[in-house]
């Protein structure tokens, strides 16, 4: 399919990525650290940096913005990874501060779609950003005390830095977990703060962050009040316990900002503490409806580190499972993007049968039907059971090519459908670029930017398939984008049923500890809601010493602002749907 | 022509309905309360109505499913109970969530370890069945379960499982595992013979040498 695209910067005297350092040659210096790659940019020509990389060498996708606290060195960095949205191996670049009174300039200026983990990073790491246009706590509460991802602030229950606990064996006498830490033991309140007669503000920093309608005011010939609407945290279409706040012009959205962080469980904490196996079962409550995806990223990355490459038919049994997490996912999705379209349960129901079956050869295979634990470093955990590929083969030649045409027209020449969704929630490929968007919402904005495609990971290279690529950009087309990724998705698990291999599926012995060298590692896999990656740090301890996850379902929140504005507030629910977020994922 | 696309799709929900009951009369008195009714619902050909009626169906479980770990015992020849457990401590620190709580025996005049745990425990409110434990155990000793239905009214005291309730005789894994403990029992037989080739080996080495 067309790879070509129209760019949002004009390519003007094009740079190679070895001319950074000569360019900048006093603010830029190549990372020298042992297993670091990229480069260091100095804090007060970030700005200046990030604007050549964007318009000069054409590194126009910013995928992940995040922080690392080196603690024993006192500093603290921030960590960009920049693509380009042709295609290719990415370029990495960092920007130190000291602990202390951290301040970095914001790049949203220049990639808008760091405005969230901008604020992220803010909020759990404590690094202020000058010139970011709405810099307020993301997943915590606003009076939060401290940054949780800083290495010296420890959770409530905290009982040591790292797993396995001391207490737990030889001398393992038991104690329920919150009765042996009491849960007061180890909190911090900000001064002044008694949660007896703490009263919750009244988001006035929420609310003040709203676009607040001047052009309403200037442009509306009757002087009418606009309205704030707060949909959720619990409300039947936000999927999870999330909130929207809108303000509206009598139907008409004038700004919109979304609230979430209510499923916070600091997972990036959490990691730290764990050993690198035991994130793996982990990684599945992100996503919780495609775990394998999330299995992969995260093997991937760490394998990265290690150095090491599962065997041929590994690869085969990795591929498979991801592409099945891609089709159960899609018709849930679209599923659900019907129920919030009003068409209540019936096509959800119907999606839901073949997700069933999908997920009785997950069962089958892993031991679960959605928390699948499945990859392990070098490997998978076991070879597919007697009768499983045949079930397979029955579902990826047969039955789910059948569904999938039900379903196409069951629903795509709905009139309803389309009167609800076509023109809805339009995104620009140049806004979709700019903010960061990913996966099938960059794709129905005709930007064929696929992980597979563009940066082939595994064994994707082997396999026939197109970048499914829909030009509108709008709800109609996000949902169509994920019937034509599930029919590539069968394309490929057609040719992987066919092809797999004989053999081994763990490289060496399976080993609980394994021996992860000292470096940094970021592994990204096009996973069914977008590119998923992880960014590991390791020292060479058994636990890494940062893991970060750039949550794909969290990063295609920044742009929904911009689709909504000017369409009217029923459609929120519908743009939320064809987003297609998992709370799980994007609260961490 | 505006409506088409509704009378299509309203096609295809009617389609469904009359499949059901098309499956029904073709499989008459067999389709619900069976098990290979169940097991036509669950199968990639199948058509029409998928429910499974729980709790008076229940889907059946694939092998490999996992749930909740449990030890196993060996049973001896007066009835004893002889544990595969060590109390190497191996699953207590593979294991994510730290729901594994074990005291290990220690000889009361030596001082010195003894492989059996004294007491074993695992939080089952916290577990994660992540089934790390069953994988990783060198001695085959702690295995995951299949048994799901289990609710209790007071988890403060129900939910910590200790030995008691945690042991269950090889003959019940070999009941829901059959190809893994098969497995298992092969690779033992053959790390044996391995074992005693390699013994025989160096036994022989040694003697050419003595001579």
């Amino acid at each position: 399919m067309i790879m070509s695209e129209q760019s949002t910067a004009p390519v003007v005297n094009v740079l190679l990525d070895d001319d950074l350092a000569t360019r900048f040659p006093e603010y830029v210096s190549p990372d020298t650290r042992k297993g670091y790659e990229g480069y260091i940019v100095s804090a007060d020509k970030l700005l200046d940096v990030a604007t050549a990389l964007r318009n000069e060498m054409g590194y126009d996708y910013l995928s992940s913005v995040t922080g690392v606290d080196y603690l024993p060195e006192g500093i603290l960095e921030v960590v960009y990874h920049a693509f380009k949205s042709t295609g290719g191996s990415g370029l990495v670049f960092k920007v130190q501060v000291p602990r202390i009174n951290p301040v970095v300039p914001s790049l949203v200026p220049v990639y808008p779609g760091a405005d969230f983990q901008e604020r992220e990073i803010w909020d759990l790491l404590g690094i202020r950003f000058t010139g970011h246009p709405d810099l307020r706590r993301i997943l915590m509460w606003e009076g939060f005390s401290g940054h949780p991802l800083r290495k010296d602030w420890s959770e409530p229950y905290f009982e040591e830095v790292g797993k396995p606990f001391k207490s737990r064996w030889p001398e393992g006498l038991v104690q329920r977990a919150e009765d042996e830490i009491p849960f007061a033991k180890n909190v911090d309140y900000p001064g002044g703060f008694n949660p007896e007669t703490w009263v919750p503000d009244k988001d006035a920093l929420l609310y003040s962050s709203l676009a607040r309608a001047k052009i309403h005011a200037e442009s509306s010939e009757i002087k009418t009040d606009t309205v704030v609407v707060n949909m959720g945290p619990q409300h039947p279409s936000t999927h999870g316990v999330f909130r929207i706040v809108v303000e509206l012009d009598g139907e008409t959205i004038l700004s919109l900002k979304p609230v979430m962080g209510y499923l916070h469980r600091c997972h990036e904490k959490i990691g730290e503490r764990n050993t690198f196996l035991q994130n793996m079962p982990f990684t599945d409550r992100l996503d919780y409806l495609s775990s394998m995806s999330n299995n992969f990223g995260y093997a991937l990355a760490v394998e990265k580190l290690m150095g090491i490459l599962p065997p041929e038919r590994a690869e085969y049994l990795r591929v498979i499972m991801a592409e099945l997490t891609r089709i159960s996912n899609h018709v849930f999705a679209i599923g659900m993007f019907l129920n919030d379209l009003g068409a209540f349960f019936t096509p959800s129901l119907y999606a839901l049968e073949e997700r069933e079956l999908i997920l009785d050869v997950f069962e089958a295979v892993s031991g679960s039907r959605m928390m699948c634990n499945y990859f392990r470093f070098g490997g998978v955990v076991r070879d597919l059971p007697e009768g499983v590929l045949e079930k397979i083969r029955g579902l990826v030649f047969e039955r789910l090519p059948r569904r999938i045409d039900e379903l196409d027209l069951f629903l795509t020449e709905n009139e309803i459908i389309r009167s609800r969704s076509e023109g809805i929630g339009v995104l620009t490929p140049e806004q979709a670029i700019a903010y960061s968007a990913a996966g099938p919402v960059l794709r129905a904005s005709g930007v064929p930017y696929d992980v597979r495609r563009a940066d082939p990971y595994s064994i994707y290279n082997r396999f026939d398939f197109d970048v499914a690529v829909r030009y509108h950009g709008d709800t109609y087309d996000r949902y169509l984008i994920r019937i034509d990724e599930i029919r590539q998705s069968l394309r490929i698990l057609q040719q992987a049923v066919n092809d797999i291999p004989i053999g081994p599926i763990q490289e060496g012995k399976p080993q609980y500890q394994v021996r992860v060298p000292a470096g940094e590692a970021y592994g990204r896999v096009e996973g069914p809601k977008g590119e998923l990656g992880f960014y590991i740090v390791s020292n060479g301890k058994p636990n890494p010493w940062r893991y970060h996850v750039r949550a794909p379902s969290f990063i295609n929140l920044t742009p929904y602002e911009k689709m909504c504005v000017g369409d009217k507030v029923a459609d929120v629910v519908a743009i939320l749907g064809s987003i297609d977020i998992v709370l799980g994922e994007t609260d961490r | 022509m505006d409506g088409q696309g509704i009378v299509k799709g309203l096609g295809v929900t009617l389609k469904r309905f009359v499949d059901t009951y098309i499956e029904d009369i073709k499989w008459f008195g067999k389709r619900y309360y069976t098990e290979e009714g169940i097991e036509r619902r669950m199968s990639s050909d199948t058509r029409g109505v998928f429910t499974i009626q729980y709790p008076e169906e229940k889907l059946p479980v694939p092998e490999e499913f996992r749930f909740i770990p449990f030890l196993i015992y060996e049973e001896g020849e007066n009835g004893e109970k002889n544990l595969r457990c060590t109390s190497c401590g191996i699953c207590a620190k593979v294991c994510p969530t730290q729901c594994i709580w074990i005291v290990r025996t220690n000889d009361p005049q030596t001082g010195r370890p003894v492989p059996e745990p004294k007491e074993f425990n695992i939080d089952v409110d916290i577990c994660m069945n992540c089934g790390f434990c069953a994988e990783y155990c060198p001695f085959d000793a702690i295995k995951m379960d299949h048994d799901y239905e289990l609710s209790v009214y007071e988890r403060y005291s129900k939910n910590i499982y200790d030995l008691d309730r945690l042991l269950k005789p090889v003959s019940y894994y070999t009941e829901i595992r059959p190809t893994n403990y098969t497995h298992e029992e092969q690779a033992r037989v053959e790390a044996a013979a391995a074992k005693a080739a390699r013994k025989a080996k160096a036994g022989s080495r040694k003697r050419t040498v003595d001579t």
